[in-house]
């Protein structure tokens, strides 16, 4: 070989080598990029929250039902009161039924049916929250006659159930075997070593499982569209239709008036910063414990 | 019950158990919980069947393929919806991947600690902004941005393209589409960061040591490994865009006619039923809800599939344990 081929071929390899390089620096710079574009919607929309909500917010907001349409001034103090009435609502159903559903996963899941149990529930997860809406529409109020509070908390529980019972399967999965054996060990049944020793031990699992459950269901509006229908007047009747926060934002953003656009705003710096809280919290108060599963 | 038994003292044992109401209403409360979430899957198909009768029967196949919605003439072809729910859908599958891949190999790969950290609860915690407040800030924000300035963009690089030659406004299928692809890139950035960081390290080593740079070991040794994983991933975002409501509604321009280009107003399946039900009486009301029936069979297809990919990943997993 001349030294000619030999440094023809040594200027190949370093072309190619340089290409390799050049390859390397575009996808690390397009993996840049696409975080960049992750990340500016929501500073995004959390600065609009600021800039637009902020400065809508008033002692009024929280004290005073919505004025005739058109009329400026006026709160939303029947949505705050509606979302509360049935968001806590939603967790009284949901809860216990979430909860159950875990504790049968983790005690007596690992079987087929267990596997059919854990299949459902994902199935579950995956329904669309306005198909739900329509379910619980046509199974309650239409029966019924008449939109009301317990029909959309009933749906806002339909959406919470899968979300709390998988992470309170996980929490009780987690608790170590050692500790149900001593139980046993010193004669206890199955359903005392579980509600007084496996329980217990998973309960901030399971409160964050509720705690996520709730910032969810907070903020969902489709499936209350048409089952609480939404009030213009204030209401505490759960066998009447409803306000909520996410409906009343629906209706305002839509509609023609600037103070509605207003209160909309300042409506979803309530909400946002609710939820913001709660996973914020839920996240350093247990943490650690939710880190472990992975 | 069989765990609790031993050996030789089968019989008695199980009796004694039987006799213990504790027990007995123990297990009989979880298992009614668990047949409660069987019930509800069950009820929810049941009604909405029960309740999209009438258009069901009316209708017959032609409410799949017939693109004229016309409640007052009792006409009722959902095609526009469904393909309303096709394009916008497809169109945040694609880029929510492409970014949410990028973003995911670089949370796993390039990124310390530090930085990652903050930037994937950073991302996830977008999931957690309500729908409709997405659809606020859809109107406000982004709608406007995307006629003044992201849309006539869009027409001046892909105006040659048929469908993409059209005047951006500030609501129309173009604004569903990319408030869409924000929706579910959390999702889809969270699977596919689990999948790339499960992909095993000496997979990763044994390529470097060939001398690789780090995008040749992504391309190798990674994209490959984790490649059904991340589809499973997207195929759930897929799940999540296709039931979304509210954020679409508000900014996709509502009209029951095939959108003739890419920022003409449309509908998608979802956005119909929650823009239209309240004032829908008889049939139209009935057709509505054949919508979300046929909405619900799509999302629980999709979820097996996803299903399915994921775990064909983990099986994988196991296998090369195993090795």
């Amino acid at each position: 070989m001349s030294t000619f081929q030999q440094s023809l071929i040594l200027a190949r390899t370093e072309r190619l080598y340089r290409r390799r390089k050049l390859m390397n620096r575009v996808m690390t710079g397009a993996m840049i990029v696409a975080v960049g574009f992750a990340i500016v919607p929501l500073f995004l929309i959390l600065f609009y929250l600021l800039k637009e909500g902020l400065p809508g917010l008033s002692i009024d907001l929280f004290t005073e039902d919505p004025n005739r349409p058109g009329r400026a001034g006026g709160g939303v103090h029947n949505a705050l009161v509606g979302s509360g009435i049935m968001v806590g609502l939603a967790l009284l159903i949901g809860v216990p039924v979430a909860i159950g559903t875990g504790v049968f996963l983790s005690e007596f899941g690992q079987n087929r049916a267990g596997a059919f149990v854990r299949f459902i529930i994902e199935v579950m997860a995956g329904i669309p929250s306005i198909t739900i809406g329509l379910f619980v529409y046509g199974l309650v109020v239409v029966n019924q006659g008449h939109f009301s509070a317990l029909a959309g908390a009933l749906a806002l529980a339909i959406i919470l159930v899968p979300i709390v019972a998988r992470i309170s399967e996980e929490m009780m999965l987690l608790v170590p075997r050692s500790l149900r054996e001593a139980s046993y060990a010193l004669g206890a049944p199955r359903w005392k070593t579980v509600l007084q020793i496996v329980f217990p031990t998973a309960l901030p699992g399971i409160i964050t499982g509720v705690m996520l459950g709730l910032s969810r269901i907070a903020g969902e509006a489709a499936p209350l569209l048409f089952t609480s229908l939404g009030n213009q007047f204030y209401s505490t009747d759960v066998t009447a239709p409803i306000d909520s926060l996410p409906t009343r934002i629906f209706t305002y953003a839509t509609g023609p008036y600037d103070y509605w656009h207003e209160q909309a705003w300042a409506m979803s710096f309530i909400l946002v910063g609710i939820i913001l809280i709660v996973s914020l919290s839920v996240r350093t108060l247990f943490g650690s414990r939710v880190t472990v599963r992975q | 019950m069989s765990a609790s038994t031993i050996g030789g003292q089968r019989k008695p044992a199980s009796l004694k158990n039987r006799l213990k109401p504790g027990e007995w209403a123990f297990t009989g409360l979880t298992a009614a919980a668990a047949m409660i979430m069987i019930s509800v899957i069950v009820g929810v198909f049941y009604v909405l069947i029960d309740q999209s009768w009438e258009s069901v029967r009316e209708n017959g196949f032609s409410f799949v393929y017939g693109s004229t919605w016309d409640p007052a003439k009792e006409t009722f072809g959902a095609w526009p919806f469904i393909l309303g729910t096709l394009i916008t859908s497809i169109f945040a599958l694609v880029f929510a991947t492409i970014i949410a891949v990028l973003v995911a190999l670089f949370l796993v790969e390039i990124a310390p600690m530090w930085i990652s950290r903050p930037v994937s609860y950073l991302v996830e915690l977008l999931a957690a902004i309500p729908s409709v407040v997405f659809g606020l800030w859809g109107i406000f924000v982004m709608g406007p941005f995307i006629r003044d300035h992201f849309g006539p963009v869009v027409v001046a690089l892909f105006g040659w393209i048929p469908f993409f030659d059209g005047t951006p406004q500030i609501t129309g299928l173009f604004s569903g589409c990319v408030i869409l692809t924000i929706m579910i890139l959390p999702t889809v950035m969270a699977v596919s960061r689990d999948v790339i960081a499960a992909v095993p390290r000496s997979q990763r080593e044994g390529i470097m040591a060939l001398g690789a740079t780090r995008w040749e070991m992504i391309q190798i040794a990674v994209l490959p490994y984790a490649r059904s994983g991340v589809l499973g991933a997207s195929i759930l975002g897929l799940a999540r865009a296709v039931g979304e409501t509210l954020a679409v509604t508000l900014v996709i321009g509502n009209s029951v006619r095939i959108p003739e280009n890419v920022f003409a107003p449309a509908y998608t399946m979802a956005s119909v039923i929650a823009n239209q039900f309240n004032e829908a009486t008889g049939i139209h009301r009935a057709a509505l809800i054949e919508v979300a029936l046929l909405l619900l069979l799509i999302t629980f297809a999709i979820n097996v599939v996803a299903r399915l990919l994921v775990w064909r990943v983990t099986g994988g997993q196991r296998a090369v344990v195993q090795e």
